[in-house]
């Protein structure tokens, strides 16, 4: 518990909050590798999974391919890498980007796959090409499962995200390395809540985002009376007579 | 109109949907394919917009083979109309309806306008027109099938089913209505069931399939009734049993029809004026 309190005082340090090691300067660093590593894994992972969704094939391939690339340790990846390409932080992004593709990939075209067969084959049948398909029919439709995915790549990368400074690159990995070599564990957990921090709060906003993307038609008719206390009935004029007793 | 000229249709796992399968769906009539389920009803009906490509034999519309055509483009001047209506869940009830208008390149106002006239033409309540699908009974979202099916004003529309998922008080006001629409709009209508007393009341000439798409007789309601091809035609419509083996009995002076059964079906009167529905005019 101390050692908790020791931590937020270190975080809220006054030396701590300003200059070329302070906490916004790695916060910075942290926030932009992962959002580096967030659109390219997109720029890749969500045409591919476009494209698998869409037209049914490839769908194996690319599931054992990403998973394969999934079940590599990424601190083992990043080493390989950093020994290939150097300290910097290029090796870090690469390795990020690895473990960011398959959920994306996956939210991509499970979108598409959870569309309604017969919807799109009425919007082939209306006479919609398949690139209108896509468009019109498919990405908006399949848009609340590819939030998803987006939301747990990047979960993972804000957390991995941390080993970058492994290589040099900065981030809030920083205060856990430093803090290590110094056996300074108030800096080590400071570094570590920042991270958990910064992970939750992007889950919260990747929430609102799942909600507001879910295409209205398709709430508009959900069930809202969501059952909070008992199973029996509640009595309503003209229900049957399954009254509460 | 559209004629088949011996089509046939060989799935890429070889099942033989329909074999050699030739037939004239005269214009601005209504043309019932009815038959058990696997007979190649559905796969007939498709062919004519090339959402299925047929393997070999040719099929045209208006005396033009529709191999050359464009799909899309031809799609567009066909109605579709689909049982579970196919609507797009995350639009409005009115973009449903306006759907190939807009793709077309009708201006949004215009659309809107027409598919708004085109609720009242299927009978539903302007008021419908910013809800969505979901928000809609089966009933209505059929409807708005028929109304998006309409949309671009074809010569030619698609029915598969479309009246199947919904329940038989809302299945016979939706064919009564269709009846009313085909006497003010004068479509060819190529309409598919495995209900005989759905194509028997819609259809102008009917045409019973067996398996592989083989028709098993061809004709107007009266013809198929009074002359049943052969034992499967005569049972498939019911004419040895049931509701339309019907007899008369006399009571009381007055002429009572019964079924097979015995139960009553109705009274015997004097003919309505204009004689029968398919008598030659």
């Amino acid at each position: 518990m101390n050692l908790l309190v020791e931590a937020f005082a270190w975080i809220f340090d006054p030396a701590h909050l300003g200059g070329p090691n302070g906490i916004p300067i790695r916060l910075v660093q942290h926030l932009t590798i992962s959002l580096v590593v967030l659109v390219i894994s997109s720029v890749i992972a969500i045409p591919l999974g476009y494209l698998i969704g869409h037209t049914g094939r490839g769908r194996s391939l690319a599931v054992s391919l990403t998973g394969g690339f999934r079940a590599l340790p990424t601190l083992g990846l990043l080493i390989v890498l950093a020994l290939w390409l150097g300290i910097g932080v290029e090796a870090p992004v690469i390795a990020l980007v690895v473990l960011a593709v398959p959920p994306i990939l996956a939210g991509a075209y499970s979108g598409f796959e959870a569309i309604d067969r017969r919807t799109i084959d009425s919007a082939r049948a209306v006479g919609m090409t398949e690139w209108q398909i896509v468009r019109k029919v498919e990405v908006p439709l399949g848009l609340p499962l590819l939030i998803g995915g987006l939301r747990s790549a990047t979960l993972q990368i804000i957390a991995t995200a941390t080993l970058a400074d492994y290589v040099g690159a900065g981030g809030l990995g920083r205060f856990i390395f430093v803090g290590l070599k110094s056996n300074d564990y108030p800096q080590m957990l400071a570094g570590s809540l920042l991270v958990i921090a910064l992970a939750l709060l992007s889950e919260g906003i990747f929430a609102i985002i799942q909600k507001l993307v879910v295409p209205r038609g398709v709430v508009a008719n959900q069930n809202t009376d969501v059952r909070t206390s008992s199973p029996r009935r509640v009595a309503v004029v003209g229900s049957p007579t399954e009254e509460r007793k | 109109m559209i004629e088949f000229r011996q089509v046939s249709k060989q799935f890429p796992d070889g099942t033989l949907a329909v074999d050699d399968f030739s037939l004239v769906i005269p214009s601005r009539k209504t043309t019932v394919f009815v038959g058990s389920s696997g007979c190649g009803k559905t796969t007939i009906l498709r062919m004519i917009n090339r959402m299925i490509d047929r393997t070999s034999g040719s099929i045209e519309i208006d005396g033009e083979d529709i191999v050359g055509l464009d799909k899309v483009k031809l799609r567009r001047r066909i109605g579709y109309v689909m049982q579970n209506s196919g609507l797009l869940p995350h639009r409005k009830v009115i973009d449903n309806v306006a759907t190939v208008p807009l793709l077309n390149g009708v201006p949004k106002k215009q659309a809107h306008e027409r598919a708004l006239e085109l609720l009242d033409t299927v009978g539903l309540d302007r008021s419908l027109a910013n809800r969505y699908p979901s928000q809609l009974s089966g009933g209505q979202q059929q409807r708005v099938g028929v109304a998006r099916g309409l949309a671009a004003d074809p010569n030619i529309l698609l029915m598969d089913e479309p009246f199947g998922a919904v329940d038989p008080l809302v299945r016979a006001e939706l064919q009564q209505e269709l009846i009313r629409l085909q006497r003010e709009l004068d479509k060819t209508v190529v309409f598919v069931t495995h209900d005989i007393d759905e194509a028997f009341l819609l259809g102008d000439q009917v045409v019973i399939l067996q398996k592989g798409g083989v028709i098993v007789q061809k004709g107007s309601p009266t013809e198929i009734l009074s002359a049943p091809a052969n034992d499967f035609v005569a049972d498939f419509i019911g004419a040895t049993k049931g509701k339309r083996a019907l007899h008369i009995d006399r009571r009381d002076g007055r002429e009572i029809v019964l079924d097979s059964e015995g139960r009553a079906a109705g009274v015997l009167v004097d003919g309505p004026t204009g004689g029968s529905k398919d008598a030659p005019a």
